[in-house]
């Protein structure tokens, strides 16, 4: 599996080349663009976190180019998708803007987004980035970051509860046992061994699933993976949790997020990734957290995710969209973004910078995305089948329904969606 | 209005005399007032064709198509409407709008008792009171829900910390099927609540004294004079309250959506109609999510004819 997906990323990084190689002959995408170019172009993004830093890129690139003027445009997450909806409809997407893994394909499939030009290298970024945003052969995004998933833990918590901490080689059973203990000897308090997000599966059931052997997605995007045997032993992992008590239940994470529990001492561990560093350096316990990497199971895998800049096809002002995409996809636009804290940067060595910002180790993340990555399940509209997901699993985990029962509803809906596609 | 149409008026009576005998030129006196009244009438007019009236002539259509994410309708007749009748959750987002309609209607009787206490004469901190019911009704929903939710929670909240006390375990609230619906349905009419009152405590303003002052020389006590006179006389007032209510409750979205939100585990067995609208219209089935917008037109419209024909029953009119 392993080795498929990185003969499949080579092969579409080639591919890639060779797709900014030709363009190179065609309409403004090419490496040397005129510094002199003059043009008003737009860029959207959500996260208002890193407005600073994306402000800060727009000053470094005015340098390079004087006259490009960008404009951003900060629409929070909830509505980011909706508006670009509407902007897609209408032919007036932003110039540049932010696209995530599940969105992708929808939009390069509809022929709303402009392939990378030769001024994006592919081998400077995590093949599995340049999988994600390659759609029929060709890259379209600029990967921006990514994040992986590792085990957050509070040692204050571990001591109280007199249970070791984890070692970087644990497997799912110590990792379970040690979540037993702690929910066991500190219930007085109210304390879990672990609280994860359990909505949604980037967080916690992708990983059991592909940990167990199993697939989210077959390869070629046509097929669900819950039904095999290995994704239902992923998805009993994560029920075995809540049902000893290991884990809050879904309905509990719905009314208390799982970071708020883990902040406020309420949980000893949290599986997440690198967008919650920064929560974590403003938290209050901020000086007796520790990461692990995830707890092996078959194997050691965990999903990577990461954004992307993109260009829209319908850019009336692409040659300096282009320009800009390029830059963004740079080193020194990563390095920016890594020494503010802002993300963790997509650009191969340039994580150093992002590393040091916390006292622990986030090489950690840096190591699993190097080792045991897979990329994140998306198809054309991955939306719909991430509402099956959304809508059939708390029963599975909250022990409603049995695991394997609410596994194979969930495939055989998820089949009947990516049929429609 | 008709202040401005006056002078027109005056001179056509001037002329009239000597024209009485033709009636085309009254015709077009008519005419002329007639575009007058157009003419004050057509902003408002092209406000309700352009926003009301053309969206639902727009998605009564959309709702015959399959009409993916990035638009491109194509025409697939009635397969919306066969996939809605055939989908378990549209039916159980009519049982759960019902039951938070259910919920809002409890509340007009609660306004109805609270207006007649807070318009008794000479009860002190009166504005204190309108100002306290009254707030919640213009607080945005999300600000409202964001409070709620944390007096709801299942771990740290105050209403099961005060169970707790006396020993009950209290559910999650709004994450436990039927809990959530009914967390949803006490916070929409604590809402509604304060809208309520001020449209009653107006009624109850139109109730002559008289009234009052007679039937209790005659000897009513308070609870009769209740029933006997602010209620029937109140009735219109009632009347319009519960028909607002209703379609208030039909459009129950943002509430549900805030306090809930979308990654809630018990979000399907208590979704809206509006939100199953909404959901759909996410994940790119725009068709689906059209055909879910007449039905609710429709279930409003025949919800509001019912209450139109049985006001006859219970309405006095004075």
């Amino acid at each position: 599996m392993r080795k498929a997906l990185l003969a499949a990323g080579a092969a579409v990084a080639a591919a890639a080349l060779l797709a900014g190689c030709s363009s190179n002959t065609g309409s403004g995408s090419g490496a040397t663009a005129d510094h002199n170019l003059s043009a008003s172009i737009s860029y959207a993004f959500w996260d208002v976190n890193q407005k600073p830093a994306m402000e800060a890129l727009i000053k470094d690139f005015n340098k390079e180019y004087p006259n490009i003027k960008v404009t951003t445009q900060v629409t929070p997450y909830q509505n980011y998708f909706t508006k670009l909806q509407t902007q897609g409809s209408s032919k007036t997407l932003p110039d540049v803007f932010w696209m995530n893994g599940p969105n992708f394909q929808l939009y390069a499939s509809n022929g709303l987004l402009e392939p990378v030009g030769s001024g994006i290298d592919p081998a400077n970024y995590p093949k599995a980035l340049n999988e994600l945003y390659s759609y029929d052969g060709k890259q379209y995004g600029a990967p921006k970051d990514f994040d992986t998933i590792g085990v957050f833990y509070n040692k204050a918590v571990f001591d109280k509860a007199g249970v070791a901490y984890p070692t970087a080689d644990w497997t799912w059973d110590e990792f379970h046992q040690k979540a037993k203990e702690i929910s066991d000897k500190l219930k007085a308090d109210g304390v879990y061994g672990v609280a994860s997000g359990l909505s949604g599966g980037q967080e916690v059931y992708y990983n059991t699933i592909l940990q167990a052997g199993g697939e989210i997605i077959s390869s070629d995007g046509k097929k669900s993976g819950y039904d095999s045997a290995a994704s239902i032993k992923g998805l009993q992992f994560v029920r075995d949790l809540v049902a000893d008590g290991s884990s809050p239940t879904p309905s509990q994470l719905s009314d208390t997020p799982q970071d708020q529990w883990f902040i406020n001492s309420k949980s000893a561990m949290i599986w997440s990734g690198t967008w919650l560093n920064a929560e974590l350096l403003a938290s209050p316990i901020k000086d007796t957290i520790a990461l692990a990497p995830l707890p092996k199971g078959e194997k050691q895998a965990t999903v990577i995710h990461g954004l992307a800049n993109v260009v829209a096809k319908d850019s009336k002002n692409k040659a300096a969209a282009v320009a800009f995409q390029n830059y963004l996809g740079g080193k020194q636009a990563a390095e920016t973004q890594a020494e503010m804290g802002a993300a963790n940067p997509a650009f191969n060595g340039t994580q150093d910078a992002f590393v040091k910002t916390a006292p622990w180790d986030l090489n950690i993340f840096e190591k699993a995305a190097a080792d045991y990555a897979y990329p994140y399940p998306i198809s054309k509209n991955t939306a719909a089948w991430n509402k099956a997901e959304n809508d059939l699993l708390p029963d599975a985990f909250s022990g409603k329904r049995p695991v394997a029962d609410v596994a194979k509803d969930l495939a055989k809906q998820m089949n009947a969606d990516l049929a429609k596609e | 209005m008709s202040v401005s149409i006056a002078p027109q008026e005056a001179g056509a009576v001037t002329t009239a005399p000597a024209t009485r005998s033709t009636p085309p030129r009254r015709r077009r006196t008519d005419r002329k007032e007639w575009l007058w009244a157009a003419l004050f009438v057509a902003p408002l007019l092209f406000g309700v064709l352009v926003f009301y009236i053309w969206p639902i002539i727009r998605n009564a259509y959309f709702s015959f198509t399959t009409w993916g994410v990035f638009g491109g309708a194509t025409w697939s007749g009635l397969s919306n409407y066969q996939a809605m009748l055939a989908d378990p959750s549209f039916w159980r987002s009519i049982v759960n709008t019902l039951v938070y309609i259910g919920f809002l209607l409890i509340g007009i009787p609660l306004a109805v008792v609270f207006a007649s206490l807070m318009n008794r004469p000479g009860l002190r901190f009166a504005t204190l009171y309108r100002t306290a019911f009254f707030l919640p009704y213009v607080a945005m929903p999300a600000a409202v829900a964001m409070v709620w939710r944390i007096i709801f929670n299942g771990d740290f909240g105050v209403i099961n910390y005060t169970l707790s006390l006396v020993g009950i375990k209290g559910p999650n609230w709004l994450s436990t099927e039927w809990f959530a619906l009914i967390a949803v349905g006490l916070v929409g009419m604590w809402i509604s609540l304060g809208f309520n009152l001020i449209v009653l405590s107006a009624g109850m303003k139109g109730i002559p004294p008289e009234m009052y002052e007679a039937s209790s020389l005659d000897g009513a006590s308070r609870m009769r004079q209740f029933f006997s006179i602010t209620v029937p006389l109140l009735s219109p007032s009632i009347f319009f309250v519960s028909v607002m209510t209703v379609i208030t409750g039909f459009q129950l979205f943002d509430l549900l959506y805030a306090l809930m939100g979308t990654q809630n585990p018990a979000i399907n067995q208590t979704q809206s109609m509006v939100y199953l609208f909404f959901a759909h219209q996410q994940t790119g089935d725009n068709g689906y999510a059209a055909a879910v917008g007449m039905a609710i037109l429709l279930l409003v419209g025949v919800f509001t004819i019912i209450q139109f024909r049985m006001q006859k029953r219970w309405v006095t009119y004075v």
